[in-house]
């Protein structure tokens, strides 16, 4: 491989980059290294500048102190009104999104980029609202503060020993299309200061003792310069390697990829921040890892809530975040690293006393030992005196038990070793006291493993002096001699201390390993559950219950409905409906792709947390816990993540899969229309054909014979009535196929409908005798009278069409309370043995047929669709039809279907009355 | 039918059916008054003053039931309604409405002949009404004698109940010609029962066990699907 190469994927990443950023607005930011170097004044002038050349202006926020030369810029600009929030009694003055939006400008100035929003604003910071201004499209002109910047705010602190509490993520800056760095003089700077020009004169006194002393702002403009010529240095190099792709390959850069170990110290933010500016230095992606031990799982609150927060901090100053499991963190960094191809590794100064670091070592040592081909940078912990609290171990909660029982076994253990010494051993004759001590260590070794460091403790002490106390002479009494003993018992606490430390971490280990088996496995439970589900709201409902049982929180899913409207499609337990706020961030989810509500960045002030479900060909859905009772740490987050978007994927699936069944059904569709289209049109022809034949031979010819002229208009008659047939079936068809085809029910005498039909297939039945056989007492059934001699007429109409001249067909009829039995039969050749109910199937003609058929109607019977409307017919009457071939011969037709119940009464005449 | 001279109006917009009723009526000897609207046709029926009137329903214009409407509010001509199969509503509305018989689309000239025979015959007997109260009807072995209330089989008297009777008279005078289940209805059960169908099918059913020699396959009472009963022509 030739290193020098650019990597395809890198050149896609950029061509997509481009891509996105063509539709983006251009975002333009009037960079300073402190108030009143003239940012507003800038931004505003250059605007004016835009607008003069029709851009479409709007002044979406100016800050609202008074600098009359900012004021003249302003006037006759479009300006937006601010939002007023009410906020613990004031009224804060905020950046109207939603109008801007709406106004929809070409260009848009917003002050102060790095301000903080109020609560319940959509976004917490502003350069959030900036970022959605530009994926409008629109272009945004934005002033901002060195202070502000994430990565230099350690620094910032150090410089001024003021904390800036509004902070920004480099990136913004990185990404911004243009920089200008607005810049004077700091000795400029104070003097306009000193006349007022930034703050009120009383301020500006404050503001120059403190935070503007000159140090400080010869401090700041370094630090702007530098940060603006960063980027400069960085569009150099980004100049030259889009060159590359086109000219001569330059020394193309190994890529460098950086770890930073991040604990729940204080200091670790630190040292998060400084990885950050090592990684804009070498133009690195960088990662942040924390090691998962067994002892990490018992950490405090407080410890847990620092980690969570050092994470989001390096997740916001660009780095990918994970979270590693293992005994030692050493082993779990360097095989991650080797397994990412990290070069560089940076971990922070331990804080260990020598002894300790000296006794166990330290991770850092361990680190820079086996990092073999890794740079390993050991980061010194600066700044702040009060040491970083250590990751303080949750006091394990101890009752008063574990000490009784250490007791009680120790008193145990020295019994039997009394007994032992005394009874057995005849007083240490036989046996010395070396056996007692030692059912006294197994004693305490049994404590150490079961209860812990402190049970083990007293229960060693314990154990040597009832050892002292009972087997050495003299016998019950503690004697001066006895100090000797005081080696046993540090020896045995050693013993009792080692043992219970390692328990302890076994304990530990298998608490965490419990834990990750969990994630595991209810991972893969989920997908185990979701392979198995083919439809939507099975996926949903697996969803829900898997989620809340792991998040012990109310899931629920929200998908887009039939008109793309986002609607709840399954939850896990029913509680009141969402109200308008819920629902608008859940539709901000789901639009934006992004993951919103408590917790997170975007609308932290929602009471659930909403993640968007996404899947190869984009956004499916939001997954939501509705009741998270505190904000989920990014672990649980990202596991979080992990079943939205295994859930996703099995939507698209389910959805994939109905996509396909419905191309797969239009084919079909396609196929049948088809097979009908040529079935019809050639049985339309045909008769057609006969029809046009004889009676223009009949227009045009007048020699032909009188018997030769009343043939020809017999045929006409005849292929004509066949042509009523087709027609007939193929309405009747496509009624029952587009379910237009509504029963009108009745009560019906059976023979009724049987002799209409007889009669109506007369002519074609020919001299086939028709019998038929009826209980006297047949009752009335409810049905649809001409839709079942319909049935009727098409099962006649078959058996003439299939059997020879002369065979005799029987319409036979039985009743029990519920079901009318009705079957035709016939003496003729039979249905094809292999499936008679195919004959039920639309376009299904029987194999060529007796000599018949032929003679009668010429080859064909019809366009096989007789006997579907039979069976169309009888399933709309809630029955069944069969066809199968009688034992004796010929086929039998078994029609069931419900009488309808009982019979509506008539009235009874009295026989008196007759006057006959 | 050579005596034949009855004048014939028809109703009906479709050019090739007009053609063929023309070819067919006059080679029978009708004089034929032809219409293809609605109120053309109304015209015709009052100054043309036709013997019959064959309608189709499915007038551009004017809904043949309320053109046949119109006609019976001062004529007894007969009309003979002409209409697509699946239609059965519309002929039953036209029948209760005063039509006489109808045809179903397409249909033959055998059937046209009869039913025109039947319908002339009609208003012949009675002017426009039905048969003699005193007359005989004939087919066959059935023998109807209205005068006396006697029925037949080959000579052989057969028992009935006063309701059988009653619908069997009722067809016997309108021999020929369809009767709507609504009409039977109230001449033998009164206006009350016009929609109980069931009534005619059970004694239909009763009627043909006692006068046919098949029922499944009846020779006298005929049933018009959807539509109501007949009785079959007399011979001659």
């Amino acid at each position: 491989m030739n290193e020098d190469r650019p990597n395809p994927d890198a050149l896609l990443a950029e061509v997509a980059a481009e891509e996105r950023k063509a539709a983006r607005g251009k975002l333009k930011i009037f960079f300073g290294s402190n108030a009143g170097v003239g940012k507003t004044f800038a931004m505003l002038d250059e605007a004016r500048k835009r607008a003069a050349e029709g851009a479409k202006l709007l002044v979406g926020y100016a800050e609202p102190h008074i600098r009359p030369d900012t004021e003249a810029l302003l006037l006759g600009l479009d300006i937006l009104p601010y939002k007023l929030v009410e906020h613990k009694g004031a009224t804060l003055k905020e950046f109207d999104l939603d109008a801007a939006l709406a106004k929809h400008p070409t260009l848009i100035c917003v002050d102060e980029l790095a301000h903080s929003n109020a609560p319940g604003m959509r976004h917490p910071k502003r350069w959030q609202d900036v970022e959605e201004l530009l994926n409008a499209g629109i272009n945004v002109y934005a002033t901002l503060n060195v202070q502000h910047l994430e990565s230099v705010n350690d620094i910032v602190e150090r410089i001024t020993g003021v904390k800036v509490r509004e902070t920004l993520p480099d990136r913004v800056l990185d990404e911004a299309d243009e920089v200008e760095l607005v810049d004077i003089a700091p000795d400029e700077l104070i003097e306009r200061l000193r006349e007022g020009k930034v703050y009120k004169p009383q301020q500006a006194e404050q503001a120059l003792k403190h935070f503007f002393n000159r140090g400080n702002l010869i401090a700041l403009r370094e630090l702007a310069l530098r940060k603006t010529a960063e980027r400069v240095d960085a569009q150099m190099r980004e100049a030259r390697r889009t060159n590359a792709t086109t000219q001569t390959p330059p020394p193309w850069a190994a890529s460098e990829r950086i770890l930073v170990c991040v604990g729940p110290s204080p200091f670790a933010a630190q040292l998060v921040r400084a990885t950050k500016r090592l990684a804009m230095g070498v133009r690195a992606p960088w990662v942040a890892a924390f090691v998962e031990t067994p002892s990490s799982v018992n950490m405090t609150e407080a410890a847990r809530a620092r980690l969570t927060e050092n994470m989001q901090l390096a997740e916001q100053l660009g780095a990918e975040t994970v979270t590693l499991s293992g005994n030692n963190v050493a082993d779990e960094l360097i095989a991650y690293s080797r397994q990412k191809n990290i070069t560089k590794i940076v971990a922070g100064k331990p804080e260990l006393p020598r002894w300790r670091e000296w006794l166990f070592g330290s991770i850092v040592e361990e680190l820079i030992r086996r990092s073999g081909s890794i740079d390993v940078y050991v980061i010194r912990h600066e700044g702040e005196k009060n040491r970083p609290a250590r990751v303080a171990q949750q006091p394990e909660k101890v009752g008063w038990q574990p000490y009784a029982y250490a007791l009680g076994i120790c008193t145990l253990a020295t019994l039997l070793g009394m007994f032992v010494y005394h009874v057995l051993g005849n007083h240490g004759k036989r046996f010395s006291n070396t056996n007692t001590l030692m059912i006294e260590l197994l004693a305490v070794l049994f404590v150490a493993t079961r209860f812990g460091r402190w049970p083990a403790i007293v229960a060693s002490l314990y154990a040597v002096a009832a050892f002292d106390f009972t087997v050495v002479p003299p016998y019950y009494t503690f004697s001066v001699e006895d100090s000797q003993y005081v080696f046993t018992f540090a020896v045995m606490l050693a013993t009792a201390l080692l043992i219970s430390t390692m328990a302890d971490r076994i304990r530990r280990q298998a608490v965490a390993a419990r834990n990750r088996e969990r994630r595991t496995a209810a991972l893969l439970s989920l997908s185990r559950d979701l392979t198995a589900k083919r439809e939507r709201t099975e996926i949903v409902e697996a969803e829900v219950r898997h989620v809340s049982g792991v998040f012990d929180s109310i899931a629920a899913v929200f998908l887009p409905n039939a008109k793309g409207e986002l609607a709840m499609a399954g939850m896990s337990r029913e509680t009141q409906p969402l109200d308008e706020k819920e629902l608008s961030v859940i539709q901000w989810v789901f639009d934006h792709g992004q993951a919103a509500g408590r917790g997170t960045d975007t609308l932290p002030s929602a009471t659930g947390i909403y993640l968007p479900m996404s899947a190869m060909r984009g956004i499916v859905g939001v997954l939501g816990l509705l009741d998270s009772k505190e904000p989920q740490s990014p672990e649980r987050v990202h596991l979080l993540e992990a079943f939205a978007n295994q859930s996703a994927v099995a939507i698209e699936r389910a959805a994939l899969a109905e996509e396909s069944r419905q191309a797969w059904e239009r084919v079909e569709a396609e196929f049948l229309r088809n097979t009908l289209l040529s079935g019809v049109s050639h049985d339309l022809r045909t008769p057609l054909a006969t029809i046009t034949g004889a009676a223009s031979s009949l227009v045009e010819s007048n020699g032909i014979a009188e018997d030769a002229r009343k043939e020809l208009a017999q045929s006409i008659v005849c292929e004509s009535e066949r042509m009523e047939r087709l027609i007939t079936n193929l309405l009747d068809m496509t009624r029952l196929e587009a379910g237009g085809f509504p029963l009108k029910l009745d009560w019906y005498a059976l023979q009724d409908i049987v002799g209409t039909a007889i009669q109506s297939t007369r002519k074609k039945l020919g001299d086939r005798n028709v019998k038929t056989h009826f209980p006297q007492d047949l009752p009335l059934i409810r049905v649809d009278g001409m839709a079942m001699e319909q049935v009727l007429i098409n099962l006649l109409d078959n058996a003439a069409s299939y059997t020879p001249p002369g065979t005799e067909i029987v319409i036979s009829a039985s009743v029990n309370a519920e079901e009318l039995e009705l079957q035709v039969t016939d003496g003729g050749p039979g249905l094809p043995p292999a499936d008679p109910g195919q004959v039920f199937q639309k376009f299904f003609r029987g194999a060529a047929s007796n000599g018949n058929a032929q003679s009668d109607n010429g080859s064909r019977h019809g366009a096989g669709l007789g006997l579907a409307i039979c069976k169309g017919i009888i399933g709309l009457h809630g029955g069944t039809i069969r066809a199968e071939n009688r034992a004796e011969g010929g086929a039998r037709f078994c029609i069931r279907i419900p009488t309808g119940g009982r019979p509506p009464a008539v009235p009874i005449e009295t026989d008196a009355e007759n006057t006959l | 039918m050579s005596s034949s001279q009855a004048t014939i109006l028809v109703i009906e917009d479709e050019d090739p059916i007009r053609r063929f009723l023309r070819v067919m009526l006059e080679a029978h000897r009708y004089r034929l008054v032809e219409s293809t609207t609605g109120k053309d046709g109304l015209l015709q029926a009052a100054t043309a003053q036709p013997d019959l009137i064959i309608l189709d329903l499915g007038l551009p214009d004017i809904d043949g039931v309320e053109l046949t409407r119109q006609i019976r509010e001062w004529s007894h001509v007969p009309i003979i309604i002409v209409s697509a199969r699946g239609r059965e509503q519309d002929k039953v509305v036209a029948l209760d409405a005063g039509a006489d018989d109808y045809l179903t689309k397409p249909f033959g000239v055998s059937e046209l002949m009869a039913r025109l025979r039947v319908a002339l015959r009609h208003s012949a007997e009675k002017g426009g009404g039905a048969m003699d109260d005193k007359s005989v009807f004939e087919k066959d072995d059935l023998r109807i004698d209205l005068a006396r209330r006697e029925v037949s089989i080959a000579g052989k008297a057969i028992h009935l109940t006063p309701n059988e009777y009653r619908i069997l008279s009722i067809l016997a005078k309108h021999a020929g010609r369809v009767l709507t289940h609504t009409q039977l209805l109230k001449d033998v059960w009164g206006p009350g029962s016009a929609h109980e169908t069931h009534y005619l099918r059970v004694y239909m059913n009763q009627l043909r066990q006692k006068i046919e020699a098949d029922p499944a396959q009846p020779k006298y009472l005929i049933t018009e699907p959807g539509v109501g009963y007949r009785l079959a022509e007399r011979a001659g």
